[in-house]
């Protein structure tokens, strides 16, 4: 039960400013994902919350008091650490234990706990095992039991599935969101990882070099991006880009030239972009239909049959083009390939980054994870 | 062989050149059995020559005086006489309690003020501390008699000679910069996300080095320890110099074999090997722990 609030906040490394203004506001019991590549600043961010590092600006508010200057453990957050950072002298109960012994509470009490936590999690066959002894994945659980004993207002958790193999990943994942539901809790979730983001998060914040580039649900993202690094960013395979000529702009779109000659009209609002502007045209691999008669056309490079899914690689005479295909396309490298894609989902990008506000807002652009929720259970009924 | 012209070349190539291989192999492997022996023998060789003279004092203790001066020999009768004669002049058990009461103590002493100071510096390090570290190490640099008269001055001014406590408190700060240095080293090993996640769990900074830094660097801090025990208890220069009787170390009591009345080898020697004797076993029986220490991470 916790709000979390992020007013201006500023972080300085001697010279260097690794986070420049940052404003943010995490609603009670959501799943928050900050994703970024490398040095964005999402864990310093994250660090900061937790209380670890100090802001050299700003005002960090939990529950709308001021906690800047409380320390980490008066805070009442719990942190994951990416290492699991267990204390690899203790027993998993004492791992478990430790915040609760350092709080005076009573041996049975902490006894009693510490076997309440371990059930949610299936820990409790290794209560008395030292972290050596246990696989990734049970040192995960251990390190996120740890945290729950706590039982924090917030659950700050730091690239905690980046040291698993991507099966226990996978499973991990899903166990963080039922954990989620079951918790009711607050959540902050650090990764690099755009997958991780999209399919744990209620809310999404997008940083790069120590600014906030968008935050909204997954599909928001997905669908509406601020600009061509959120586009690139999120979604995967990633986005292609391609240079393109305005040739009109009018109330029902902009008409771009593509690199083969041939106009298309993308649904974005052109207001003030003159013909013969150049503009970043993206559009996603799966967005793309294989059509011999479609307004591009280029070699294919490299082929990545996944099995119910292709990857085609296609050299256009200015970019490399990612094409999501059926799983059984017969095409072989070194193949001429026309295709064309769904101007509805395209965007376009100005000289500065910037997408050109789209005309029609995508329908599940709102939806986050309850809302599916509430879709699957009218769905079984 | 015509129908597969390419093919026969092939092979022939790939023949020669394991024929040419396969002695080179064994040759490779007779040179590298040979440099282990070598090596082995290099290993005990040295260590020998480092062990002897300690081996030549243990048995000069045993001969008579006259013996022990006599020509060079590993054949004689074996005598306590030198040990009675050294326990009759001087109470040995004072010398040595002593010795244990300063060498331990000054131990102690700097490992209660070298741990919170290494764990500043490994864990919240400022832009002067590798600076700091350095100029800690410069202080050994310096020769210790070039500031024995100050000292001394400052000792007979505040009735510190001849005292344990001086002692103590010279060898402490004769130890610290060692101490610190290897501690520092040992801490920075300490993945930080460990104390930092004891933190999140609502640790003081007290209860971090006490539950968690301590208990995890355990083998540093020991082998620490067990160096500056042993750099305590073998200093000869301070203890010379300040005591005379009261608080004089081993190192003292054999120092008073030396001089006044001529040398006298046997009893000189018995003096020397019952003063080395305690701090020998000592690492010997602390030997796996001191190599562990001092050669591996703390933690890894």
């Amino acid at each position: 039960m916790a709000t979390l609030q992020l007013r201006n906040i500023v972080k300085r490394f001697d010279d260097t400013q690794v986070i420049k203004g940052v404003d943010l506001d995490v609603n009670d019991r959501e799943f928050v994902v900050f994703v970024g590549p490398s040095g964005c600043g999402k864990s310093t961010l994250l660090r900061m919350i937790a209380g670890l590092e100090s802001a050299t600006s700003g005002d960090i508010l939990i529950d709308g008091q001021r906690i800047n200057e409380v320390g980490p453990a008066e805070r009442g957050l719990a942190m994951v650490f990416q290492s699991y950072a267990l204390y690899p002298h203790m027993t998993v109960e004492d791992n478990m234990g430790f915040s609760l012994k350092l709080a005076g509470v009573s041996k049975e009490e902490r006894r009693r706990k510490v076997r309440e936590t371990a059930e949610i999690l299936q820990l409790e066959p290794l209560l008395d095992r030292k972290p050596k002894a246990l696989s990734g994945g049970q040192r995960q659980r251990v390190a996120i039991g740890r945290a729950i004993v706590r039982n924090p207002s917030i659950f700050l958790f730091d690239e905690p599935l980046s040291n698993l193999d991507a099966a226990l990943r996978v499973q991990m994942r899903i166990e963080l969101a039922r954990l989620h539901e079951a918790l009711d809790a607050t959540m902050i979730y650090v990764t690099h990882d755009q997958i991780e983001a999209m399919t744990m998060a209620d809310k999404i914040v997008v940083l790069q070099g120590g600014v906030v580039e968008q935050v909204g649900s997954p599909m928001a993202l997905y669908h509406h991006p601020r600009n061509r690094f959120v586009a690139g960013f999120i979604g995967s395979p990633k986005m292609n880009f391609v240079k393109v000529t305005v040739a009109h702009a009018g109330p029902a779109g902009v008409e771009v030239r593509l690199p083969g000659g041939v106009n298309c009209e993308v649904p974005v609002d052109g207001d003030g972009v003159a013909a013969g502007t150049v503009l970043e045209l993206g559009f996603r691999p799966e967005h793309i239909q294989l059509d011999v008669g479609g307004p591009l056309e280029g070699c294919i490079e490299v082929i990545e049959r996944l099995g119910g899914l292709t990857s085609l690689y296609v050299r256009m005479p200015e970019a490399l083009i990612t094409v999501s295909a059926d799983g059984n396309v017969e095409h072989r490298v070194g193949d001429t390939l026309r295709f064309g894609f769904a101007p509805d989902c395209a965007h376009l990008f100005g000289s500065d980054g910037l997408a050109l506000p789209s005309l029609h807002r995508h329908p599940l652009a709102a939806l986050n994870r309850q809302d599916n929720r509430a879709i699957s259970m009218a769905g079984s009924q | 062989m015509t129908t597969a012209k390419p093919k026969p070349s092939l092979t022939a190539e790939g023949q020669a050149s394991f024929t040419r291989t396969a002695p080179a192999v064994a040759t490779a492997l007779l040179s590298l059995e040979f440099r282990r022996l070598m090596l082995t023998l290099l290993g005990w060789g040295v260590s020998l020559l480092i062990f002897f003279p300690i081996l030549w004092m243990a048995m000069t203790g045993f001969k008579t005086e006259a013996a022990a001066i006599a020509d060079p020999s590993f054949l004689f009768t074996p005598t306590l006489d030198s040990y009675s004669a050294v326990q009759a002049r001087a109470d040995y058990f004072k010398y040595a309690l002593n010795s244990v009461t300063v060498a331990f103590g000054s131990t102690l002493l700097a490992l209660l003020i070298g741990i919170p100071s290494a764990y500043s510096m490994a864990f919240l390090p400022t832009r002067r501390t590798k600076g700091t570290l350095l100029w800690m190490l410069s202080t050994k640099m310096l020769p210790p008699v070039g500031v024995l008269v100050p000292i001394y001055l400052l000792f007979r001014t505040t009735g510190l000679l001849d005292t344990r406590t001086g002692l103590i408190i010279v060898y402490t700060l004769m130890n610290l910069p060692i101490v610190v240095w290897m501690l520092y080293t040992f801490f920075k090993d300490l993945p930080r996300d460990i104390l930092e996640a004891g933190r999140m769990d609502g640790a003081s900074t007290f209860q971090e080095v006490v539950y968690l830094l301590m208990p995890l660097t355990l083998p540093g801090i020991a082998s620490t320890g067990l160096l500056s025990v042993i750099l305590s208890w073998n200093e000869a220069f301070w203890s010379l110099n300040l005591t005379s009787s009261n608080a004089a170390p081993l190192t003292a009591y054999i120092a008073s074999f030396s001089s006044p009345e001529g040398l006298f080898w046997a009893k000189l020697s018995a003096a020397s090997t019952m003063a080395i004797a305690p701090i020998l076993v000592f690492g010997w029986m602390t030997q796996k722990q001191m190599v562990r220490g001092l050669t591996f991470g703390a933690v890894k």
